[in-house]
């Protein structure tokens, strides 16, 4: 049985900034007759720049949860938070729905974005043929989560900008928060590197 | 080019070829294959998003002048303001992290507000503005980076994170903030790029 027809077969690319179905060429000088986005069939080295965000963002995910995020010196001394004590802190405080948002959009969804980048990347590059389409809804996910753990990121702005009072109590930035902001900005950049036709090319190819 | 009576479209997620199905009014176009959703209609979508965009650029001028939260402490006031809170970082030598917080919440939303007034008001008269493929491919870039939603969530975080600490006050920002969120959702789901390629007629 031949399988159904992709795009890319039949020579055509749909623009990614407009939509629009266009003929693609080779090279990068083809660009949208519309608005003028380059032209890809698929996205270029998408699996080689998957790989390089992943390893960079799974590097700094260490030092963004074992150094502080933030420092509060007050009269009672300074005590320094990571993300987990963070969680502990809002657990403990009784706001125990504010600790589970926090803790899934700080830690699980980074470990889980990164899990299922890698799996999405292992499964393309074996040309796996395995649930299609659950692949294809898990990037789905991956794009739509990730950006929710920047929560941190602004938790600790915030609160840096209003706890200046100078002999009861003062909130630094830590290094941590540096290092959290940049596995966000990677993972994303990761997910947008990976392009979900690819799944949906190794289940053509076997039919060819 | 030579299109059939019916146009084909291909699925941007999984690239499947197939032909445009007519929608009813309100309607959502899946991929067969995979569920994306391939485009929906809305009537008038166009004036939708230019509307909801409108509204949520003057609350994000109110949200910008305004302090997000006060706190009070033995008579002591002191505020934030989203601008005033990325200062503060600067200051505090984490220059990177203020950089990346004023990008997602006030560079990348303002820019995003902005490229799609100046697309979307000129459409609604079916003008074609000048660099339309620009400001479009631009908008397109700078989308993803705009993070409101995920602000309001962190100022939410932080009254309770600071609540034992002082008498907090929620600002005029923090409703204005939310009501930014909603609108740039709203914008969202009513804007229809193929509407506003149509309207926008042919390049010059």
């Amino acid at each position: 049985m031949k399988g159904p027809p992709s795009a890319a077969r039949q020579g055509l690319a749909t623009c990614h900034g407009c939509g629009l179905l266009a003929r693609a060429g080779h090279g990068h000088a083809i660009r949208c007759p519309r608005c003028g986005t380059p032209l890809h069939g698929r996205k270029p080295e998408s699996i080689a720049r998957t790989w390089a965000f992943i390893l960079a963002a799974a590097i700094l995910y260490i030092p963004a949860n074992l150094l502080p995020i933030m420092e509060t010196s007050s009269l009672f001394g300074s005590q320094k938070d990571t993300i987990m004590s963070g969680v502990v802190y809002l657990w403990r405080s009784g706001s125990w729905h504010l600790a589970l948002v926090v803790f899934i959009a700080s830690i699980l969804v980074p470990m889980a974005k990164l899990l299922a980048l890698v799996v999405l990347v292992v499964s393309v590059q074996l040309r796996s043929r395995w649930q299609p389409v659950q692949r294809t809804q898990l990037y789905r996910l991956v794009e739509l989560v990730g950006r929710w753990s920047m929560l941190d990121v602004y938790v600790v702005t915030l609160l840096v900008a209003l706890v200046q009072l100078d002999a009861l109590a003062t909130i630094r930035p830590g290094a941590g928060a540096l290092a959290f902001g940049a596995v966000v900005v990677l993972t994303m950049f990761a997910a947008m590197s990976f392009d979900p036709r690819l799944i949906w090319d190794s289940m053509e190819k076997d039919d060819a | 080019m030579a299109m059939a009576e019916q146009p084909l479209i291909a699925c941007h997620e999984c690239d499947l070829l197939q032909r445009e199905p007519h929608l009813p009014q309100g309607g959502v176009a899946r991929c067969r294959r995979c569920g994306a959703t391939l485009f929906h209609s809305h009537p008038q979508s166009t004036e939708r998003a230019l509307a909801c965009t409108l509204g949520a650029l003057l609350l994000f001028l109110v949200a910008n002048v305004f302090p997000i939260v006060s706190l009070k402490l033995s008579g002591d006031v002191v505020q934030a303001t989203l601008l005033g809170a990325a200062q503060v970082m600067y200051r505090d030598d984490m220059r990177l992290v203020a950089g990346l917080v004023l990008a997602t919440t006030f560079a990348a939303p303002l820019a995003q507000m902005l490229a799609m007034t100046y697309l979307l008001l000129p459409a609604c008269f079916r003008r074609r503005p000048p660099h339309a493929e620009l400001v479009f491919r631009t908008m397109t870039l700078v989308q993803p980076w705009g993070m409101v939603e995920v602000f309001v969530l962190g100022i939410l975080v932080s009254l309770v994170k600071l609540a034992h600490l002082a008498i907090v006050v929620p600002g005029i920002a923090l409703w204005s903030f939310a009501g930014v969120m909603m609108l740039m959702a709203a914008t969202a789901a009513a804007f229809d790029p193929r509407d506003l390629w149509t309207r926008l007629g042919p390049p010059r």
